[in-house]
């Protein structure tokens, strides 16, 4: 055997990451009669992020039920298996030979596998302390939920006593809930924005059960401790700064998709998302190669990236059925305070975007917002949002005006006033 | 083999011991292994290396702009040849990519030409100067306004942990004894040896190397010396993911000033790019953090040297500290009365001059009254290939096939696997923490920081510590 031997395969779709929308996906075009659908997933077991949230709120949307993150992992992974795909664990995509052949590594050696179509499934993960550019020393104690959750679920690894939680989205009442679990106490959750961004419910009943101080308007300035942390010095907005003493602090949110495979295959990138630019049937702008859940929009809740794989389907089989890489060429764009617009590639002439509406994300709340879609200083669609928008949640446009876009003109911006 | 964490230290009398195992510490003790000599290498962190030796830009230089006739001049030019010899015996990743010295305004274009021929009174002729064009043509994502360059052919790109974990690896399988955890204190010189407190008990040797960094001073007054006072300076710097590989090709040098070699944007040998560092004088040895100024100020450099930089993401900040004093060369002195050397000031070149000085180092001692005996072969020893200059083990169909556990990828954005993890938890020199077993493998140094395979990583190296303590606790 040389260094660099590799088997060469051949099978119809190659799903790489086995998250809520891979398993879905590749349930669904297993059971629609395609022969060699194979998920692969870098971690030794399947079933994405869901199998270290060890709470309940997952599946309402996709299977109208309730359950905890590791039972709807496992029923995506049975689910996906029954159908007939082959899922392969400790498996890793890291790059391309050609524009449909990955190579992959894994315990059982190199290969080379060539498919019909490859669809991106990698998920999102949240910026670490080091990409927020948060200064001071380097201790240990510092994380980010992933790391938190797999450490606690996963691992049954000691995270500390006290704990500084940044962030007050949703994933960030996660990391409450698993520092609990853990036996850490929150010495305070921090934000940026004037309020926190979770639902009221959630965060009133997270406080009443954990009493733990929200403080906002206020940044992290620097951390300090030489072996381990010993405090997170906090910036408030006028200008003031207080020590916060702790052992740990989490760094929740702050959501960047993971785009290696992506970006290394020369695909481009939505700059809002950060994910590759898709369009409404899930097409990049590569012949062949799809892009589903997390990966397109950082980050929506596990039962939507799961209803996206399911979408993604027939526009899958149509591919594998010889219909010609039409992808929707026209740019969406959006405008600050905006940070993302999911799908966001269109064809005028082309189907709507799934559940007919795009979905957005803004950096800051907006008050019942009015949203303007324009294209070449033509306004395409303007309405006033039914409530108040937060940053780290979904809202949404229909997308009923994209007829009426020019497919050559330039491209189509939503912005808010 | 021996290296200890804890316990009394053994009572023998060592011919040498060496305060201090960065990576010249460590270069000395694999210089003096060389010889049948007793040796003690003791260092008061929990690993090789934690000091300035794992903080700094990973350059090797040429040597091209020293100053002329300095010790520090004759020591970087020699120990650029000895260490590239090195690191092609034993696997440090190196990648000699060459370097420009990017002049941005007249005056710096200006200065092009002395540069050239300070190189060559410095032993180096290999430098050239470069019009706009030529400078655009080889680094066409710099920023507008560059006037011309002078290129350094030579100026390398190195890999400072594994140098520093090569030499120590490659001195305790000669027998060399490195005591970790173990902080020299109160220093008694008698007739014939020196006594050494220490919190593990007393280490008497024979003769003395005090190669402390940052507290070369310290020590250096522990034994009547004053020399030389070590003033902190600080540099900051920030890593760029590796999709920002691609801008870069050369290591771009701004030209320097009184201040120091200043700001530059360099590639990593591990596939990243790096800008930096600041250049702060500081009174606290232990100030090791980064600053919202320092960031900033880096942050508004990078902008005008490479504006696309900036729009990659960040996998790491850090800073070193540089053992500056108020000379302007390194500060190694003998006391042949007391048997001692002294290696100070070793401050922004100590990397690249590591194998001159512990030459030079051992020649001082043999003046100091050692006698070395004869010379002998040593072990060569073989690093993990930790760069991207190579094929990663994740790539290699051969070894995955006689061990699975090479294709079992851990940390997915570093592209470790689970056996060279194992690997570095049972080499010679074990990593004492995860920072430890980063600098070993780069586990936990890529763009997530841990959020994938933080808990996963940690699992193994708990394992592994708890069967050590376990086989320690039979004994
Ligand atoms: C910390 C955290 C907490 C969350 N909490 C909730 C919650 O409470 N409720 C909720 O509804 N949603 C939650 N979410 C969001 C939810 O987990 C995601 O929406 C969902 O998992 C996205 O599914 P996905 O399939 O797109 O990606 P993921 O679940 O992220 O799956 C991607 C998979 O791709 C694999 N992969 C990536 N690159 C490669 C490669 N090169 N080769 C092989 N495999 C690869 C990964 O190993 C991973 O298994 C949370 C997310 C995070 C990060
Ligand atoms: C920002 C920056 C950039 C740099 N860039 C480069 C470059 O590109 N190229 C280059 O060649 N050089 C560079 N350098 C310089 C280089 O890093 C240093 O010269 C070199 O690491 C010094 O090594 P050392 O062994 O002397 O010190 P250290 O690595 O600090 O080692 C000294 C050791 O002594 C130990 N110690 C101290 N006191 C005691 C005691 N009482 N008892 C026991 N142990 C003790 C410490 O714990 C430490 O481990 C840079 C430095 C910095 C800070």
């Amino acid at each position: 055997m040389t260094p660099t031997d590799r088997t060469h395969r051949t099978v119809d779709v190659l799903v790489i990451g086995a998250g809520p929308a891979g398993l879905a996906l590749a349930a669904r075009l297993a059971a629609a009669g395609v022969d060699r659908v194979e998920v692969l997933d870098r971690e030794q077991h399947a079933g994405g992020i869901p199998r270290h949230c060890h709470h309940t709120g997952f599946g309402l949307r996709d299977l109208r039920r309730l359950m905890t993150g590791p039972d709807y992992a496992r029923h995506h992974v049975a689910a996906a298996i029954r159908a007939g795909a082959v899922l392969r664990t400790s498996v890793t995509a890291t790059g391309w030979a050609a524009p449909r052949t990955v190579d992959i590594t894994g315990p059982t050696g190199l290969e080379r596998v060539t498919a019909t179509a490859v669809v991106l499934a990698t998920g999102a993960r949240e910026r670490p302390r080091s990409a927020r550019l948060v200064p001071g020393t380097r201790p240990a104690g510092v994380l980010t939920t992933g790391q938190l959750q797999q450490a606690v679920h996963l691992h049954h690894q000691n995270v500390g006593r006290r704990a500084v939680i940044v962030g007050a989205e949703r994933v960030s009442y996660s990391a409450v809930a698993t520092l609990r679990r853990a036996g850490a106490e929150v010495a305070a959750m921090v934000t940026d924005q004037p309020r926190h961004q979770t639902h009221p419910a959630r965060h009133l009943g997270t406080r009443l059960r954990y009493g733990f101080p929200l403080v906002t308007d206020a940044t992290v300035a620097e951390l300090t401790g030489q072996g381990r942390l010993e405090s997170v010095r906090l910036r408030h907005r006028d200008g003031r700064t207080a020590a916060v003493v702790c052992d740990t602090v989490v760094f929740t949110g702050d959501w960047i998709p993971d785009h290696e495979l992506a970006r290394s295959a020369g695909i481009a990138l939505d700059p809002g998302t950060r994910g590759p630019a898709a369009d409404a049937e899930f097409r990049t702008g590569e012949p062949g190669v799809f892009a589903v859940g997390n990966l397109l929009h950082p980050v929506e809740t596990a039962d939507i990236a799961a209803l996206d794989g399911r979408l993604a389907a027939g526009p899958v089989l149509r591919h594998l059925a010889g219909r010609p890489w039409t992808p929707g060429a026209l740019p969406v764009r959006v405008e600050a305070p905006l940070l993302w617009v999911s799908p966001n590639r269109i064809a005028p002439d082309g189907p709507r975007p799934p559940r007919g509406r795009f979905t957005l994300r803004t950096t800051r709340f907006l008050t019942r917002p009015v949203l303007t879609v324009g294209q070449d200083g033509r306004t395409l669609h303007r309405g006033r949002l039914p409530r108040t928008v937060a940053p780290g949640r979904p809202f949404h446009v229909p997308a009923d005006w994209i007829a009426g876009a020019d497919a050559h003109g330039g491209p189509v911006r939503i912005t808010v006033d | 083999m021996t290296v200890t964490t804890t316990g009394d230290l053994p009572g023998e009398v060592y011919d040498v011991a060496i305060i201090g195992a960065g990576v010249v510490g460590t270069a000395i003790a694999r210089e003096l292994a060389r010889h049948r000599l007793r040796i003690a290498l003791v260092e008061a962190a929990d690993d090789v290396g934690n000091g300035t030796s794992k903080a700094n830009t990973a350059i090797l230089h040429t040597g091209f702009d020293a100053t002329p006739g300095t010790l520090e001049a004759r020591l970087v030019r020699e120990g650029y040849q000895r260490l590239t010899a090195y690191a092609a015996e034993t696997g440090i990743p190196l990648e000699p990519l060459g370097a420009l010295l990017v002049a941005w305004d007249a005056e710096q274009l200006a200065a092009l030409p002395s540069l050239a021929e300070k190189a060559v009174r410095n032993g180096y002729d290999e430098t050239s100067i470069l019009d706009a064009e030529a400078v655009y043509a080889r680094e066409p994502h710099l920023g507008p306004g560059a006037l011309g360059a002078l290129e350094v052919p030579g100026e390398s790109i190195i890999c400072p942990w594994t140098t520093t974990l090569a030499y120590a690896t490659q001195a305790v399988r000669a027998g060399v004894a490195l005591h970790l955890n173990c902080p020299a204190g109160a220093i008694t010189t008698g007739e014939d040896h020196h006594e050494i407190a220490t919190p593990r008990g007393v280490l008497r040797t024979r003769h003395l190397v005090n190669a402390a960094g940052l507290y070369s001073d310290e020590i250096n007054r522990r034994l009547g010396h004053e020399e030389f006072t070590v003033t902190p300076r600080r540099g900051q710097l920030i890593v760029f993911d590796k999709f920002a590989r691609g801008l870069v090709d050369h290591i771009l040098l701004p030209v320097p000033t009184a201040l120091g070699k200043g700001v530059l944007v360099a590639p990593t040998v591990y596939g990243n790019v790096m800008l930096g560092p600041t250049a702060e004088d500081l009174g606290d040895k232990t100030a090791t953090g980064s600053s919202a100024d320092g960031l900033a100020s880096l942050r508004e450099k990078g902008a005008r040297i490479m504006p696309e930089l900036l729009a990659e993401e960040v996998t790491a900040v850090y800073a070193g500290l540089r053992a500056a004093t108020e000379h302007g060369d390194f500060q190694i002195h003998a006391d042949p009365g007391r048997r001692y050397v002294a290696v100070g000031g070793i401050r922004s070149t100590g990397l690249t001059a590591s194998m001159a000085i512990a030459a030079h180092v051992a020649e001082l001692l043999t003046e100091c009254g050692l006698d070395p005996g004869p010379e002998r072969e040593i072990e060569p020893v073989r690093m993990p290939t930790i760069g991207e200059a190579f094929p990663r083990p994740y790539q290699r169909a051969d070894l995955i096939a006689a061990d699975p556990a090479y294709g079992t990828v851990v940390c997915h954005c570093e592209r470790v696997t689970r056996g060279e993890i194992r690997d570095a938890l049972t080499a010679t020199v074990p990593p004492g923490s995860l920072d430890g077993l980063r600098r070993r493998t780069r586990a936990l140094g890529g763009r997530c920081q841990g959020f994938f395979c933080g808990a996963a990583v940690r699992a193994q190296f708990d394992a592994a510590t708890a069967a050590q303590d376990r086989t320690e606790a039979r004994r």
